[in-house]
């Protein structure tokens, strides 16, 4: 009963870590960015949605805010920083990386202004769920209303991109775009406001994660930083090329954390996620379903 | 006044000047064949003529309309499209996607899927391969994917470039015939880069002959076709 | 024109006198800043030769200053090592880490490089919770004690711990930065620039370019470690706490600000760096704000100063002038 048990708790978890490995892995393949800032960029929808929620005492409301918010500020971040960098790609040592750092930046301003508006206390995201696990047959297994809302909501965003990115033409021209932006450019396509609503896309999904989560923990400025690494460890293991392996590799990546929460102990749960990350990385390093396009092609 | 005007255009690589001071004009309707060696500058020209690359001088203009400073996504609406050197198809969308890539701009949806039956129609086996990889294409096949593609976006002005690069004879034959056979039958205008200059002068109305970025000579084809010293140098016999 | 190696190292002792007597004439606070700065001098410059010399990305650099802490007060603490022993024995375990890190980091780039040094940023410093000899969260207390009596006579007035450690950091920084200064005029920095040049032709030209990253990531952790060590000694204790995240943001910042290829910078990095709390500080009291503003305010001007510097200086002041055609005339 323990693994199943276990195995429940991986399942919400690798659920949020899956939505921001897609987030990561959206904007990666549309512009070779890792964006660092996305858990920023998340907790900025999620305290948007907060307020929201404070107002009208209704998560359900709030949550599409968060979303909308999550779009927006992604778009503008994209259309704003990301143009600037690439109007002035300098050569240089530091210039390959400067739009890692740019988004390292943003993450720092990010939280020093959601700290200076809200603060840095707890604050309570409720959501009309109950934090206490299913009972079944007189066992309280620890997957709770609130986790099932997590996986459903989680399942619900990746299929509505599976079926935008499939069946619709601006799925089409994202796809395209992010494979090869100079034929598209001459297909007519313009890559430049596609990319920005791939990062919108991003940004929602981040979004929804932190509106999904947060109610299963408290609100601050830091509260998604283990997901932002646990983001980016689930993008790697699935390959940052791929969709379908983001998701993949949040599952692992939750499943796995779970026993080994179980298993070994809190304390490890940090250093595990740098552990798997080096295997990974040794063992196959451009993930599970990753392109043969190696990873030394950043 | 109709047709590409070409005037005193450079185009420079950093610090190496890959055309220089190049002038000539296509008239509306005409296939224009630009024949050269490797590094002649003849893609550079096209590249900088669609707005991939920024030019240094001179002077570019379609139907009385500069081509330059503008972007290639902008320059396909006003009817002018490139399909570039090498193989421009995207190997990881199948063939529909692939050519559906040429019409997602256009509005009238219509007309899109019209002319994506004429391109079938045009392509046979494009529609054989419909929902294939575009990888899994042969060489030609994917060159005709890439024409069929740019057709899709009703071009008045084609810029295409190399299209018989790395095909065997046979199938060079078999697009230089349909491209002949298109431009009459819709009234295009064509540029034709390649380094295979005999079957692009054979169907070209006129030829330019660039050599490391400047012009060498222009005319009708059939002059240059006949000029021996030319056929010695370009033409190998 | 290089100046003899003797000449340099004199003009670095001469430099270093003069801090020292000034040490005399400067209150306690701006002692321990001081000592702060010179810290911040040697971790950033750690970075400056891990990335602006070798091409290398590392987010986790506070996990290497945490190595070097950790392993200098302990063996401090239960070995007995004298204090520069201590420093040094914290220099060489961050050395050795950031070895195996290195062989990793060969193998991996860009964002591969900044993830995984992102994970060991924000898993090494939860590792003091595991295991007990590491003190869990309060950490391990670092007491290097007074100065020697000898040096308290020559200056004679009081000669405050502060002070003290004011001395030890400002003669570690010096001597590191005439260390990386030679290294970077040998055949090792030829090396490095050659491959931050054009890393192909490099390989052409015979140079084993996984080797010279590796040495570049060997020798970054040490310095790394070494201001780990130090940052203990004036905190008076290593604790998870003061290896955080943010820590090694901050010096990643300090280098893009410095200029990351630019040694000289990573003085005036760190200066910003230690300066920019304080004058926030003054201008929050002054705008009377609150616990939210002022808490939160040096760390967004140090984001805008970031992206602003990233955006349009990513390489630092430029003291190599381009012409317009993107060539540069010195390097």
């Amino acid at each position: 009963m323990l693994i199943l048990d276990t195995f429940l708790i991986g399942l919400s978890s690798g659920a949020i870590y899956a939505l921001m490995a897609l987030a990561l892995v959206l904007v990666w393949r549309s512009t070779r960015v890792v964006n660092f800032a996305q858990a920023g960029q998340a907790i900025l929808s999620t305290y948007i949605g907060y307020e929201v929620m404070n107002r009208t005492h209704n998560y359900w409301v709030s949550v599409p805010f968060a979303i909308v918010a999550g779009a927006a500020i992604a778009a503008f971040v994209d259309a704003v920083l990301m143009r600037a960098l690439e109007k002035r790609s300098h050569k240089g040592s530091v210039s390959e990386i400067a739009p890692v750092i740019a988004t390292l930046g943003l993450l720092g301003l990010i939280r020093s202004l959601t700290g200076m508006i809200w603060g840095n206390a707890y604050l309570q995201y409720t959501s009309p769920a109950s934090g206490k696990g299913y009972e079944i047959s007189h066992h309280t297994i620890p997957f709770s209303p609130q986790n099932l809302i997590i996986v459903i909501g989680a399942l619900v965003v990746m299929g509505v991109f599976a079926a935008v990115f499939k069946f619709t033409n601006l799925g089409l021209a994202l796809r395209a775009s992010s494979f090869q932006p100079e034929i598209s450019r001459l297909a007519g396509i313009r890559v430049d406001r596609i990319r920005t609503i791939g990062w919108a896309f991003a940004g929602a999904a981040g979004a929804v994660a932190g509106a999904l989560v947060t109610p299963t923990t408290y609100l601050s400025p830091n509260s998604l930083d283990l997901l932002l690494v646990s983001g980016f460890v689930a993008a790697v293991i699935g390959g940052l090329d791929s969709l379908i392996g983001a998701v993949l590799g949040g599952l692992i990546l939750g499943v796995g954390f779970a026993f080994i929460l179980q298993y070994i102990g809190t304390s490890v749960t940090f250093s595990a996620a740098f552990f798997i990350l080096i295997i990974v990385l040794f063992l196959r390093p451009r993930g599970i379903l990753g392109s043969k396009i190696g990873r030394r092609d950043a | 006044m109709s047709g590409l005007l070409v005037k005193n255009f450079s185009v420079s690589h950093g610090a190496i000047a890959a055309v220089k001071d190049l002038s000539f004009t296509v008239g509306k309707g005409e296939l224009a064949a630009i024949i050269g060696s490797n590094g002649a500058g003849k893609t550079t020209l096209l590249r900088a003529l669609s707005g991939l690359i920024p030019h240094q001088s001179g002077e570019a203009s379609w139907n009385g309309n500069s081509l330059l400073g503008k972007k290639p996504e902008d320059l396909v609406r006003s009817g002018v499209v490139h399909v570039s050197e090498g193989k421009s198809v995207i190997p990881e969308l199948n063939v529909k996607e692939n050519l559906a890539l040429g019409g997602i701009w256009r509005k009238d949806k219509k007309d899109v899927a019209l002319a994506t039956e004429e391109v079938c129609e045009l392509f046979p086996r494009l529609r054989e391969r419909l929902l294939q990889s575009a990888d899994t294409l042969s060489g030609g096949e994917r060159q005709m994917l890439a024409i069929g593609r740019a057709l899709i976006a009703r071009p008045e002005l084609l810029l295409l470039d190399e299209p018989s690069l790395g095909l065997a004879p046979l199938i060079i034959e078999q697009i230089f015939d349909a491209i002949n056979q298109l431009r009459h039958k819709l009234g295009l205008t064509v540029v034709l880069v390649e380094q295979n200059a005999m079957s692009a002068l054979k169907i070209a109305d006129i030829g330019v002959i660039i050599n490391v970025g400047s012009l060498v000579t222009s005319g009708p084809s059939q002059e240059l076709l006949a000029d021996a010293n030319l056929r010695a140098a370009y033409l190998g016999y | 024109m290089r100046k003899s190696k003797s000449l340099s190292a004199l003009i670095f002792f001469a430099i270093g006198l003069f801090l020292l007597g000034l040490s005399n004439f400067v209150d306690e606070l701006r002692a321990y800043q001081g000592a702060q700065v010179g810290i911040y001098v040697i971790a950033i410059s750690s970075i400056i030769l891990l990335t602006g010399f070798s091409g290398q990305i590392s987010l986790g650099h506070g996990a290497l200053m945490a190595i070097g802490g950790y392993s200098a007060v302990l063996s401090y603490n239960h070995w007995h090592f004298p204090m520069l022993l201590a420093f040094t024995f914290g220099a060489a375990v961050a050395a050795l880490a950031g070895f195996i890190l290195g062989m990793a980091a060969a193998r991996l780039s860009g964002p591969y490089l900044a993830g995984t040094t992102l994970a060991l940023a924000v898993g090494l410093p939860s590792l003091a919770n595991q295991f007990h000899i590491l003190g869990g969260e309060q950490g391990l207390s670092f007491d290097i004690g007074e100065a020697p009596k000898w040096i308290a006579d020559k200056t004679g007035g009081d000669f405050t711990q502060y002070k003290w450690f004011f001395w030890i950091s400002v003669t570690c920084t010096l001597f590191t930065m005439w260390f990386i200064k030679n290294l970077l005029q040998s055949r090792f920095g030829r090396t490095w620039r050659a491959i931050r040049g054009n890393s192909s032709a490099a390989a052409l030209s015979g140079i084993n370019i996984g080797r010279s990253k590796v040495l570049a990531f060997t020798v970054s952790s040490a310095l790394a470690g070494l201001a780990g060590a130090l940052l203990a000694m004036i905190l008076g204790l290593v604790a998870p706490m003061a290896f955080t995240l943010t820590l090694s943001f901050t010096l990643v910042t300090g280098a893009v600000l410095a200029g990351v290829s630019n040694l000289g910078g990573s003085i005036v990095g760190a200066l910003v760096l230690v300066v920019i709390p304080e004058i926030t500080d003054a201008v929050a009291t002054h705008l009377g704000g609150s616990e939210k503003i002022s808490a939160n305010l040096p760390g967004l001007i140090t984001s805008v100063l970031l992206i602003l510097t990233v955006i349009f200086a990513p390489n630092g002041p430029q003291l190599h002038k381009r012409n317009k055609s993107g060539k540069a005339k010195t390097q």
